[in-house]
């Protein structure tokens, strides 16, 4: 088994994967813990769908680099669905939902219309599931996801006190004059960017998974903020380390091998949590 | 010059008026109590005192050197906070929050203005102890810890001891009532409880159809006082 791991790790593709794999969860499971707080767990869903669609239209187009219009407009509908979440007619849930079955079918629809491959169902299902495109990386595309992950991290570590403020009690941290909607802008776009890089990793419909389960995990476990935040990252860094080289040894889809060791680490945070508790 | 003075307020959602014409002063060291039937606005009063809302006509003048978002505020509890993995002390200094402007981190000085709070409202020993866990009377005490952090001249409070035991009311009561008298702060407070209010109060609001504004003893002594304190403490002894 180890020699097959050192065989695999001489080509840099296993390593492009490995780091982004690790880079994206990182970037995910920090802001999990906020947005399944503010009751946002289905976000990463909705705007991953939104990120196929806006793909499906730049492939229609034959845009050159699809980041380039993929990251827009998933920014603009995340900002769309967290600044006006509290106070609009359709509610958070409801408008998230719509926006994210809406932009699927469209996307879908526009693949079928405008077909550019030979393969549709098979261009559709590694959208969706990002079957391969982690193991496909060129080196542009690791230094562009290294580059916008650091980003992330930094500004996180920035506002961390602001984005604590803002997650537990956004009228008070308002009302007491804190720009609380500066601070929801900024977690809507830095939720953006992280759901348009994890597409690469487990594809749009597990997006959801990175997000929210290394939060779960870690609020069985701990009790305060500052730690829940520090577990799930290490949690979800483990977690997605395991689960790439797991399926490089098993030969299984790099996503949903890596959600299923997330969904594992849950179980057994789970139990962890009521056996201490009781 | 008095610290909040509201002229001819109009208060409402999105162009719907809720209550008109309401003036009212606060000085400094003044306990004012809100009451009024469900419905009344108290809620709608308080969001546009704290700035939240807009009001739709009137004015609200600070004054003795208090800034609009310089009053503290002890919210009635979200359900997203019930299951917060928070600990105290991250509680606490979040109220110190709007003094950091873009600065990252707390300094010393919020610091120990965080620890001052927590052992004012009787929280030491506790600071690293789960929000979640505690009773609902040592939420409330996290809270107004957090509220003292953010503002030492004036404070709201909407509803502080709905949902707590007698005994747990009355404490809360009596450190309110101590952070009135010993530290000379402005208590707003938003409230069911007219008997309380009658106990501890200074001057009284009292809004919904018919307003009133005035001291303790003008509230008791007029009609409609005489008429919601006969009604809501109906079974007080005395």
């Amino acid at each position: 088994m180890v020699e097959k791991l050192m065989f695999y790790f001489q080509y840099p593709f296993v390593w492009y994967a490995l780091i982004v794999g690790i880079l994206i969860a990182l970037c995910s499971s920090l802001l999990g813990v906020t947005l399944v707080l503010k009751r946002f767990s289905f976000i990463g869903d909705g705007l991953s769908h939104v990120a196929f669609g806006a793909m499906a239209v730049s492939a229609v187009l034959q845009v050159s680099n699809e980041m380039l219009f993929v990251l827009p407009v998933t920014v603009l509908c995340a900002v769309l669905l967290l600044r006006t979440g509290q106070n609009t007619k359709i509610k958070g849930d409801a408008a998230v939902a719509m926006i994210s079955v809406g932009a699927l079918a469209i996307g879908y629809l526009l693949m079928n219309l405008f077909s550019t491959g030979p393969n549709l169902s098979g261009d559709v299902c590694s959208t969706l599931f990002g079957s391969t495109s982690i193991l496909t990386l060129t080196r542009q595309e690791v230094a562009l996801c290294s580059v916008l992950s650091i980003c992330v991290v930094v500004l996180f570590v920035l506002f961390y006190n602001k984005i604590f403020a803002v997650t537990f009690d956004e009228t008070f941290a308002k009302a007491s004059g804190v720009k609380t909607d500066w601070y929801n802008l900024l977690i809507a776009v830095i939720i953006a960017v992280i759901i348009v890089l994890a597409m690469n990793l487990v594809g749009s419909l597990l997006i959801s998974a990175l997000v929210i389960f290394p939060a779960l995990s870690a609020m069985r476990l701990f009790q305060n903020f500052l730690s829940v935040t520090i577990c799930s990252a290490v949690l979800s860094v483990a977690c997605a380390g395991i689960g790439i080289v797991v399926s490089i040894l098993a030969g299984t889809p790099v996503g949903s091998t890596i959600v299923a060791v997330d969904m594992a680490a849950f179980g057994l945070a789970f139990l962890v949590g009521r056996m201490c508790r009781r | 010059m008095a610290q909040i003075t509201c002229q001819n307020l109009t208060l409402g959602y999105e162009g719907e008026v809720i209550l008109s014409n309401l003036n009212f002063t606060v000085k400094q060291g003044d306990y004012l109590c809100i009451v009024g039937e469900n419905g009344s606005g108290k809620t709608t009063l308080m969001k546009t005192l704290l700035g939240l809302l807009p009001p739709i006509g009137g004015t609200i003048e600070a004054g003795e050197g208090l800034r609009p978002d310089e009053i503290g505020y002890l919210p009635q509890q979200t359900h997203v906070q019930r299951d917060f993995p928070a600990s105290v002390r991250e509680i606490v200094l979040s109220g110190c929050q709007s003094r950091c402007g873009l600065r990252p981190f707390y300094n010393k000085k919020e610091k120990a203005l965080a620890k001052r709070a927590m052992a004012k409202m009787k929280l030491s020993g506790m600071e690293r102890r789960c929000y979640r866990e505690l009773s609902g009377g040592q939420q409330q005490r996290v809270l107004l810890a957090r509220a003292f952090c953010a503002a030492q001249k004036a404070l709201l409070l909407d509803e502080p001891v709905s949902g707590l035991d007698p005994k747990v009311t009355m404490e809360m009561y009596r450190l309110i009532q101590k952070l009135n008298q010993e530290d000379g702060m402005t208590i707003l407070m938003v409230s069911h409880d007219i008997d309380a209010a009658i106990r501890y109060a200074s001057h009284i609001l009292h809004i919904g159809k018919r307003c009133f504004f005035g001291t303790k003893e003008e509230y008791i002594k007029s009609a409609l006082g005489k008429s919601f304190v006969g009604i809501e403490g109906g079974e007080r002894d005395g």
